[in-house]
């Protein structure tokens, strides 16, 4: 073999090689992450939801009841009131309801919270509709503000036998400081996370 | 074949500090590697020394937490990315053109940029503890959000000096690629290839597929901290979660990438001194290219205790404790090309077995946590840290010396002593040993790792296992002492100053010259 043949075959390999650099980077962004929040959606494993659904005429069914306990956390130092005005429910699965949650910004600083759900057992996530819910957007509040936060859920009759009770969780974070980008990257969940 | 335009044989190495700066010769550059890779293990060391001295006794002596959570994280910074790395980086830039007569690496000039900006990238690294708000502090794993909302300001420079890092790991991998396909002898055919050469040929693809992996965690924190993305931010719609699939979907070929081309120093060295053929070498390429293959798919064992839905977790733990099959096959053919041989136990091979033995404690272990269930468990207990510390200390860092050892006398034409060369290994056996099994019990026993202080009950093999460390460290220093002495005032070697080795690196004189093998040697 010839040095020029060996250098060309060197060149080849220092380019194949960048070559794959570059697609491992781009396959870490565009294949693995949102590969992440496809498996998270198929499982519902994380038990949050953030996409609005239509309403859908589901057939009542009147011999079962489903508990569903709400529950409101506080990020780390988010120093808000926040909670459920009622603890738990007993809903029949097809019925359309109602909740709603209470917010107060305690504090002298005009603030933005994003509240993001837990639903346990995590195999209910797939069948919990949210028509409505304050988690799909920020929640701004002045200082000393207040709000009454609402949820329109609905759950599918299809929901597993097994399951009889329901935990929402809702931890409200404090976004105040990078409000815009996390609107922009909420935008983006809504696209499946893609 | 060469690919040098002029005749080389009329002039040595230039003089000075250019010599270094500027060469593109792979035995100085490999020369350079190694001993980057030794100061750095120096200072990793002093800081598990300090680690060490504070888990003394129970309670607060030395340190304070926050300073005790940068040595954690630092120890494990520099010990991987800046001890072994370089160091079989370095062992490969020295041997594996010699083993297959190849008269330089393929790309000389991006093999000296690829070493010359690491001192840089450690430079940035180790400066991040005289900064303010101190050095990073979050673990070597670097988990969000303790490394992005929760991060010292310093978090920035450690983020470009991995990136630095991997740069100079992904160059110096294309260049063994290069090599190996494209500068081979005529007659040096796949098959022949030494079982060293092998395994660096599969690290390097495992460090172009997953380096890239690592740069773009440490981009997406980069973003997150400074450009108000929420890759890993809850808040943002972005989950802390992902974090951790990403960073072990590197992290995971990343330890074999750290033990793979010690599987191949112990493949040259057992052979030479049990004066017999490697026993199924054909198996051990496989086994290597299955254990590199298997790591792309075990990486969530490290996570088990997240909440991954069930099937995830049997899934995980099969494919790990598939990964003990194709290792049982490589200890086994250890094992069996000793069996009958006409054993010595010079240093080289000492450091061998007890790499053979201890790897597998090491390895059995790591057995242990792959069961998901029990590892709920050991997560995160002591126990997680004697076990990789076993992989990695007896494993790695066995080989590294080994190899030191075996190939110091072709290195620099002089023969390390070897009653000293035993003393530093019964040492070294000893302390490691000393210091890392009784972490197993505090471990099972429940105490955390990364905690400063502990509950009275681990004190007595606290004590013991930091009694162990110091011991450990300082024969560290005879190693030192022996390689100098050996530069200064060792007796010539013999081109093959070893009865049983093979190999073409044996062929030529010791020391190796500046140019070798310019006309391809007669593989036969």
């Amino acid at each position: 073999m010839s040095a020029e043949q060996t250098r060309q075959k060197n060149r080849n390999v220092v380019l194949y090689g960048i070559g794959t650099v570059v697609f491992m980077l781009l396959f870490v962004f565009f294949v693995l992450r949102p590969m992440y929040y496809l498996i998270c959606e198929w499982t519902g494993i994380t038990g949050s939801q953030f996409e609005a659904s239509e309403t859908k005429n589901l057939a009542i069914d009147e011999n079962r009841a489903v508990k569903v306990q709400f529950l409101a956390m506080n990020n780390a130092t988010m120093p808000w009131q926040f909670q459920p005005e009622q603890s738990q429910l007993t809903v029949k699965p097809g019925e359309v309801k109602q909740v709603y949650f209470y917010a107060k910004n305690n504090t002298t600083n005009d603030m933005v919270a994003q509240a993001v759900p837990s639903l346990s057992p995590f195999e209910a996530t797939n069948y919990f509709i949210k028509t409505e819910c304050f988690c799909f957007n920020s929640q701004p509040l002045a200082a000393g503000e207040s709000v009454r936060m609402g949820l329109v859920f609905q759950i599918d009759p299809d929901l597993p036998a097994w399951v009889k009770t329901l935990s929402l969780t809702y931890t409200l974070f404090d976004i105040t400081d990078s409000a815009g980008a996390t609107a922009a990257s909420f935008n983006r969940l809504a696209l499946h996370n893609l | 074949m060469t690919t040098l335009d002029h005749d080389h044989s009329d002039h040595g190495p230039a003089k000075g500090l250019s010599r270094w700066l500027f060469s593109t010769n792979h035995k100085d550059i490999g020369t350079l590697y190694l001993w980057f890779s030794l100061s750095m293990f120096f200072l990793g060391g002093l800081f598990a020394m300090v680690i060490r001295a504070e888990l003394f006794q129970p309670g607060l002596q030395l340190v304070q937490p926050e300073f005790f959570n940068q040595m954690t994280t630092m120890h494990g910074l520099i010990m991987v990315f800046g001890a072994v790395m370089p160091a079989f980086v370095g062992l490969a830039n020295w041997m594996i053109p010699l083993m297959i007569g190849a008269p330089d690496m393929a790309l000389p000039r991006m093999n000296n940029l690829s070493f010359w900006i690491l001192p840089f990238a450690f430079a940035m690294l180790v400066s991040t503890l005289f900064m303010e708000g101190g050095a990073p502090d979050f673990g070597w794993t670097f988990y969000a959000p303790l490394s992005t909302t929760y991060a010292p300001p310093s978090v920035t420079f450690f983020i470009f000096a991995v990136h630095i890092m991997g740069a100079s790991s992904i160059m110096g991998a294309i260049n063994v690629i290069a090599t190996i396909l494209n500068m081979r002898a005529p007659g040096m055919t796949w098959m022949k290839m030494p079982l060293f050469v092998w395994t660096w040929l599969i690290t390097a693809f495992l460090l172009i597929a997953v380096m890239p992996v690592l740069a773009g965690v440490v981009t997406m924190m980069l973003m997150d901290i400074h450009f108000g993305t929420s890759f890993f931010s809850a808040a943002g719609g972005g989950s802390p979660l992902l974090f951790q699939h990403l960073f072990w979907f590197f992290g995971h070929p990343e330890v074999y990438i750290m033990i793979l081309p010690a599987f191949g120093v112990v493949s040259a060295i057992i052979p030479a001194f049990a004066r017999k053929k490697l026993f199924g070498y054909h198996s051990m390429v496989w086994a290597t290219a299955s254990i590199a293959v298997l790591s792309f798919i075990v990486w969530a064992h490290h996570m088990f205790t997240v909440g991954i839905p069930f099937a995830g977790e049997l899934f995980f733990m099969a494919s790990t404790m598939l990964i003990a099959v194709p290792t049982g096959v490589k200890v086994f053919n250890w094992v069996a090309t000793m069996f009958h041989g006409s054993m010595t136990f010079e240093t080289p091979m000492l450091f061998a077995i007890a790499f053979v033995v201890l790897f597998t404690i090491g390895g059995f272990s790591g057995l242990m946590l792959a069961v998901a269930p029990a590892d709920f468990q050991y997560h995160d207990t002591y126990f997680v840290v004697a076990h990789f510390h076993y992989v990695l200390v007896p494993g790695a860092v066995f080989s590294i010396i080994a190899a030191t050892y075996y190939w110091l006398p072709k290195w620099c034409g002089r023969m390390y002593n070897e009653t000293l060369g035993k003393t530093h290994f019964w040492l070294s056996f000893i302390g490691v040993n000393v210091t890392f099994f009784p972490q197993h019990f505090i471990g099972l026993a429940g105490m955390p790792r990364r905690i400063p202080d502990y509950a009275v009950q681990f004190a007595d093999f606290n004590m013991v296992s930091s009694i162990g460390a110091f011991f450990f460290g300082s024969s560290q220093l005879l190693f030192l002492f022996i390689i100098i002495h050996t530069i200064v005032a060792g007796k010539k070697a013999e081109a093959k100053p070893w009865e049983g080795a093979e190999g073409l690196e044996w062929t030529v004189p010791s020391p190796a010259p500046h140019h070798t093998f310019e006309t391809p040697p007669d593989v036969k």
